[in-house]
Parts: structure tokens; C-alpha cells; sequence
């Protein structure tokens, strides 16, 4: 049991660990990066291409791996499909992005920083996935 | 650090940040076989997507994100932040449920976890939500609608 569920625990605390030192629980700070035709910061580059450096070389590993250290098998999306739903739903998150300066994961880990306003976005957001779940069924 | 011409950017700090990100969503990858993607354990854990890990692990992984930004916000004695005023946050955070759901990730599950084993679909999303996010606040500016409290 505690094998199974520590390492998503310190997966996520180490995640929100990096959102806020990186600055990403701030939404002044990426609305900043967002602003690329007004009073840019470059901050968020720093964050998204040291979590991609880091995640590039643990692609490499992945494949000589016959099974995760903790789990029976590797259960990872293998579509390639570019679809209007893909491209519609993420031009959708992008706006919702711009507005707030917030995505998922900030949203969630700034629960302990501005907890009223986080809570605000995270039930919206919460209502919004649920939403799609009504007009479409299960996914 | 400063960065020449950037007076509010703080590159070491947003370099270190992405690095924990990096490595928390390899140990998801080679510890658990699974997309650290933050939108889709949130719908997990919640019950609203029936596909995907555990809901147990997923709601491990929800835990640690404020649990993190806790050790960080103690660590460092204190976030700053600026929070958007409550109808931006409800507007906004819709938008980023529906769009996430239809869009399959978010910034974590495409924008870190896609784009770097070069997925076509992850590439297409995150220039996709760059682009949107980036024109949303240049015309939220031209408009003159102060967001931020």
C-alpha cells in the first residue's frame, strides 16, 4: 500500500514544490509571461524548459525499462491524431490560462497560498470538467 | 540572479522550479507508468474521469501539489501571489475545465510531459494554449481590463 501511494505523494509534493519556486502560483507572474507584446517576463521559459530538459532524459530510460520501479506496467497515451476537439479544447484552456494566470496544477497547489481565491478556480475548473462529462458520458 | 533587460524575471529560481517539476513527473513516469498531467488527475481523483491511475494514487498526487507550495511557502517565509478577482476566477477556471477535458492535458501533461517525448498531439496543444493564453492578455490589455487584484 504505502509502496503504491508514496510515490504519487512525493510526485505531487515535489510538483507543487517546483510550481511555487518557479513562480507559477503567482498568476501575476505568468499573466507576465503571457504579456509577450507588453511588459514580458521571461520567468516561465525557465520553468518549462528545465521540467522539459529533466523529463527529455527520463524518456530515454523509460523505453529500456520492462516495467515502472513501482508498478506492474507502463500505461502511457499513445495516440498521434491531430483532432479539432484537441485543438478546440486547448485553444478553450489557453483563453482560461490567459484570463486567471492559472492552469490545473497551480490552482491546485495555491490552495495553501491564497486558499478563497484558488478555491474560486478550482470548483469553476471541477464544474467545467464535469460539464464535459455530462454533454459526452464517461471518459 | 538578474536577467539583463527583464528587471521582474528570476530565471535561477523558474530554473530550479522546473527542474522539482521535471523530476516529480519522471518519478511519476518511472516510478508509476503514468503522465504526471495535473487536469487529468484532478478529473481522476474526483470521480468525473473513470479512466487512468488509481483514485487513490490520484488523490496522493493532488495532496502533495499544496503540500509542496506549503514546504516552499515555509522554506522561504512566504509566496507572493496576486489573484484575479472572483468572476475572472470562476470564468477562467470553466474555461480550463471544459478546455482541458477536450483537449485531452494541460501546461503539465502536454506542455511538460507530451512535449518532451516530442508528441505530436502535446506539441500541437501547447503551442495551441501558448498562442490563446498569450493573445487573451494582449487583448484583455488593449480592452484595459485590470484582472489582478
Amino acid at each position: 500500500m504505502i509502496r503504491r501511494l508514496l510515490p504519487p505523494l512525493l510526485s505531487g509534493t515535489l510538483f507543487g514544490a517546483g510550481l511555487a519556486l518557479g513562480g507559477m502560483t503567482n498568476p501575476a507572474r505568468v499573466r507576465g509571461f503571457l504579456d509577450l507584446f507588453g511588459d514580458w517576463d521571461p520567468t516561465l521559459a525557465f520553468v518549462m524548459g528545465g521540467a522539459v530538459i529533466v523529463m527529455a532524459i527520463a524518456w530515454r530510460f523509460q523505453p529500456r525499462m520492462a516495467h515502472p520501479l513501482f508498478a506492474p506496467k507502463f500505461a502511457l497515451p499513445d495516440r498521434s491524431d491531430l483532432t479539432a476537439r484537441l485543438i478546440g479544447g486547448s485553444a478553450l484552456f489557453g483563453i482560461g490560462w490567459g484570463i486567471a494566470g492559472l492552469c490545473p496544477g497551480p490552482g491546485v497547489a495555491a490552495l495553501v497560498i491564497e486558499p478563497a481565491s484558488a478555491a474560486i478556480f478550482v470548483v469553476a475548473m471541477l464544474a467545467g470538467m464535469f460539464l464535459v462529462r455530462l454533454t459526452e458520458g464517461n471518459g | 540572479m538578474m536577467l539583463p533587460g527583464f528587471s521582474e524575471a528570476a530565471p535561477l529560481a523558474g530554473l530550479a522550479g522546473g527542474i522539482l517539476i521535471g523530476l516529480a513527473a519522471a518519478l511519476m513516469l518511472l516510478g508509476a507508468g503514468r503522465i504526471a498531467g495535473v487536469s487529468g488527475i484532478a478529473a481522476r481523483a474526483t470521480g468525473i474521469s473513470n479512466s487512468g491511475m488509481s483514485r487513490s494514487s490520484a488523490w496522493m498526487f493532488l495532496i502533495g501539489l499544496p503540500l509542496g507550495a506549503l514546504i516552499v511557502a515555509m522554506a522561504t517565509g512566504g509566496i507572493e501571489a496576486s489573484f484575479a478577482d472572483p468572476l475572472y476566477l470562476v470564468i477562467a477556471g470553466l474555461a480550463v475545465g471544459v478546455g482541458t477535458r477536450l483537449g485531452s492535458g494541460c501546461t503539465s501533461g502536454h506542455g511538460v510531459c507530451g512535449v518532451s517525448r516530442f508528441s505530436q498531439r502535446s506539441v500541437v496543444a501547447t503551442l495551441t494554449f501558448m498562442a490563446f493564453g498569450i493573445a487573451t492578455v494582449a487583448v484583455m490589455n488593449m480592452a484595459g481590463l485590470e484582472v489582478l487584484q
